[in-house]
């Protein structure tokens, strides 16, 4: 393999990581606060991602041409969209069922999720099929050597970062993000120290949401094609990347999507069978960690979450 | 009349009645078909049953489990000259090996995790089975007839003046092997074992405590579910004649769940009503079809809400006595 090769390898597999981070972010962000699993939370994603090309159809017919402007409508429309839907799914779905039975909870937000991929299927026009989703970065790529860097995913790059490393210094360094650790780490002792624990889960499941609606918004931009059932791998590797990074871990979730990603490009390219096979590779390698360390490669830990 | 004497009242009376409906139905295919399939996803789920209900072991992969029955029939009935009877059991024990593979991640894990593994393990044999060009890949497999020594199950019924549709053959082993796997799972439930699943699921550390070996229960709950939704795809796979990876997705998974649920979870008695509601509705009604997941999905979520113990919850486990 040449290095150029490898370089493309590597630029591929860190593109999936980023957005399999960002949904791992948002995992781990919920199991923090409330102990729940959020399982709609990948369709969510693709919510968002639907919602960004309504905004730019919408945008596009009333004659808005401005890239830049476009860009930032569609980015903000998104997010605060899909942090809205998110914070209403716990208000009516997660928080009533505080106490139930988990499978409870579980099946709940299951099921969410198949209401919210069958409505985009149902209930977009088209939305049964792919839909082309619009090049809304540069596309001009820079050659070093037989490596092409382009632009657009340098730039989704550098963006996913930020905003993850934004989210850290939300959740250490201001006063929700030490009300969102308080709640984390200890519900009733929040409660008494005064914090609305309820605004807290909302404000916490609206970030995550959002946070899926950017990874969504990336992954049309990347592929320039999104489609109704995208949710459901991305949210399925999103939880696994959240798991085998160990639950309620920040660090873990970003750790656990690029190791995810990484998986997927090794099954795709070192080894031995047909690429097709990468994702049977990838989700075995997931049970077997599952089965080895049964709360993830860092572990759940009861005083550090968040 | 004693408990026990009104539930094989109430089993006799179930199967004289789908009996019934089935002779009256026996030159309507389509009719004949949903009774069939019916029947044959009240064994898939009789085995979820055993899992979520009993034991409490979560398995997001029960149209995978079906799955690899469906394809263990095809396989064995296209390549090799096994007795089809052997067949239907040879799909049990195939699902039953396959969960095998999941039982250390299932053992080790729990709640979230546990569910994880599941769907991990359902998205993995889908996309196997789409790349896999020796199992027909997307397009999948063709089954020839089911036959039972001379019983031919395609062939129209002719006894005398007494006609019916060959679709009524598929009713009758169904019906058969649903009344037979009813059976088994309210005496596994009746059973020591029974009881056993049952204080693993409410509270693993106190069954510990009392000696119950916690890994046996949850094995023996995994494997029987498995054997029993193996089984069911097998038959299943014979009678549509066909088979792909489309009719085991994660989504057929949910259904068999939902149909759990609604029935009532940990009672096999609201199964059939259950079954039968989530399968033929939707074909009855056409409009309804295209949203059929839109719909369960949300029927689930209001049962969850306001009525989380399905529409015949469970009763009371009476220990001693009548």
């Amino acid at each position: 393999m040449t290095l150029a090769l490898f370089a493309q390898y590597v630029m591929n597999g860190a593109m999936l990581g980023m957005m399999y981070a960002l949904v791992a972010v948002g995992f781990t962000l919920f199991f923090g606060v409330l102990d729940v699993i959020q399982f709609s939370h990948g369709d969510v994603l693709a919510a968002g991602a639907f919602l960004a090309l309504g905004t730019w159809v919408a945008l596009t017919k009333l004659g808005v041409v401005s890239p830049v402007l476009l860009l930032a409508a569609v980015v903000v429309v998104s997010a605060l969209g899909t942090a809205l839907l998110g914070a209403v799914f716990a208000r009516t779905l997660v928080l009533p069922l505080k106490g139930a039975p988990q499978l409870n909870v579980l099946l709940v937000t299951l099921m969410m999720g198949t209401v919210l991929r069958e409505a985009i299927r149902l209930f977009y026009p088209g939305g049964s099929q792919p839909q082309l989703f619009p090049a809304l970065l540069p596309t001009t790529a820079y050659g070093v050597g037989g490596f092409h860097l382009r632009l657009d995913n340098a730039i989704l790059l550098m963006a996913g970062a930020l905003l993850i490393a934004a989210t850290h210094f939300f959740i250490t360094r201001t006063r929700i993000g030490l009300a969102i650790r308080a709640v984390a780490q200890d519900e009733e002792t929040a409660r008494t120290m005064g914090i609305d624990f309820r605004r807290i889960v909302l404000v916490t499941f609206g970030i995550g949401s959002a946070l899926a609606a950017v990874a969504g918004v990336m992954d049309g931009l990347y592929y320039n094609e999104i489609f109704f059932g995208m949710g459901l791998l991305l949210g399925v590797i999103g939880f696994a990347a959240a798991i085998i990074g160990g639950l309620g871990n920040l660090y873990g979730a970003i750790l656990g999507g690029f190791l995810f990603a990484a998986l997927q490009t090794i099954g795709a390219v070192a080894l031995p069978f047909a690429s097709a096979y990468k994702d049977v590779f990838a989700f075995a390698v997931v049970i077997a960690i599952m089965a080895a360390r049964p709360t993830g490669l860092i572990g759940e830990r009861a005083s550090e979450r968040v | 009349m004693t408990r026990e004497g009104r539930e094989r009242l109430a089993q006799a009376l179930a199967i004289v009645f789908v009996a019934g409906l089935s002779l009256a139905l026996r030159e309507d295919d389509f009719a004949l078909f949903l009774v069939a399939r019916v029947l044959i996803v009240v064994i898939a789920c009789l085995g979820l049953n055993v899992q979520f209900g009993y034991a409490g072991v979560v398995n997001f992969a029960g149209a995978t489990f079906f799955g690899v029955g469906g394809y263990m029939a095809a396989v064995l009935s296209r390549g090799t000259g096994v007795p089809h009877l052997f067949i239907l059991v040879a799909g049990g024990i195939a699902a039953a090996l396959a969960g095998c593979v999941l039982i250390l991640p299932v053992l080790r894990t729990r709640g979230h995790y546990a569910a994880l593994v599941t769907i991990a393990f359902a998205l993995l044999f889908r996309t196997f089975l789409e790349v896999n060009d020796s199992l027909g890949g997307p397009q999948g497999l063709k089954l020839p007839e089911l036959r039972i020594g001379p019983w031919r199950f395609n062939e129209p019924i002719a006894l005398g003046r007494f006609e019916a549709s060959f679709l009524l053959n598929y009713v009758i082993l169904a019906l058969f092997l649903a009344a037979l796997a009813f059976a088994l799972v309210v005496r596994v439930d009746r059973s020591w074992i029974g009881v056993q699943l049952d204080a693993v699921r409410l509270d693993e550390t106190s069954a510990a405590a009392f000696g119950i070996p916690i890994a046996r229960a949850k094995i023996t709950a995994f494997t029987l579910g498995n054997f029993l939704a193996g089984v069911a795809g097998a038959l299943s796979a014979h009678m549509v004649g066909f088979i792909a990876p489309n009719n085991y997705s994660f989504g057929e998974s949910l259904i068999l769940v939902s149909i759990l649920l609604l029935g009532g979870i940990g009672n096999p008695w609201g199964l059939p009503l259950a079954a039968a509601i989530v399968i033929v509705l939707p074909e009855q009604l056409q409009v309804i079809q295209e949203y059929r997941y839109l719909l369960y999905a949300g029927l689930v979520i209001l049962i969850l809400l306001f009525r989380p113990n399905g529409l015949v919850p469970r009763p009371l486990r009476r220990l001693g006595g009548a």
